[in-house]
């Protein structure tokens, strides 16, 4: 649970992202606060499951859509020292992706190990 | 408890603003600090001044305001503020705007950060 780094309270915080990219907008201002939150040094991951796997996927193209990409912006979490990506396994095999089809690395965990590792959170933000 | 609460849906169309506010007052009641409401996403419509609800129902948006004024701090992000028209001009009272930072910090003072959405 929440530790201490010096004087400074250190939470585990995790964003769940379980939607479509595109659709609504709720996956993309979710990035949005995973982005603010990173500044703030905390121990910070990110699980994608149910269509939220879809928001990985590389090469999509929004132009159609009248919608501004947003998928390269993963690619940045890693220089703010968000590094723990978790997908879920199942997730991913209903909709037969691969990790081969993700823009950034990720670990794939099956649902039940991602739900200790939920558990484990301080805080769990969904979006 | 020290409770913070996000809010991410607007109200009326959705029940997560009713049921957050519903929630907001049972903790005060149970002698909980209920220290921030922090709206994100469509909550952020939450703290408009310009709603006039019909009067034979609750007026979700006084209901904030009110809670605000019995020293909760009612928050709306300023990035989702400005994509729905949200600013100072259109604030109820007892409501402010502020940054995604202020949500981090609220996070990190509370004992619990209670989200109410879809």
């Amino acid at each position: 649970m929440a530790g201490q780094e010096g004087d400074r309270v250190v939470k585990r915080i995790m964003h769940v992202l379980h939607r479509a990219p595109h659709g609504t907008i709720y996956t993309y201002e979710g990035l949005e606060m995973i982005l603010i939150m990173a500044a703030f040094e905390q121990d910070i991951s990110v699980a994608f499951i149910g269509d939220g796997v879809f928001a990985l996927i590389k090469d999509q193209r929004t132009d159609q859509l009248g919608i501004k990409s947003y998928v390269n912006t993963f690619k940045a979490l890693e220089g703010y020292d968000v590094e723990k990506l978790y997908v879920d396994r199942e997730s991913i095999e209903e909709r037969g992706l691969s990790t081969s089809d993700f823009i950034v690395e990720v670990e794939v965990l099956p649902s039940q190990e991602l739900g200790r590792l939920m558990k484990s959170q301080d805080i769990v933000i969904h979006h | 408890m020290k409770i913070g609460i996000l809010l991410k849906e607007g109200p009326y169309s959705h029940q997560a603003a009713d049921s957050a506010f519903q929630f907001a007052k049972a903790a005060l009641r149970k002698g909980h600090q209920v220290e921030s409401v922090f709206m994100y996403n469509d909550g952020v419509i939450n703290v408009s001044n310009r709603a006039d609800p019909p009067q034979d129902d609750r007026n979700l948006f006084k209901c904030w305001s009110d809670l605000g004024a019995q020293g909760v701090q009612i928050w709306a992000c300023i990035a989702a503020s400005k994509r729905r028209g949200i600013d100072e001009k259109v604030l109820s009272p007892n409501c402010a705007i502020t940054g995604l930072g202020t949500l981090t910090d609220i996070a990190l003072r509370v004992d619990r950060l209670v989200t109410f959405g879809d």
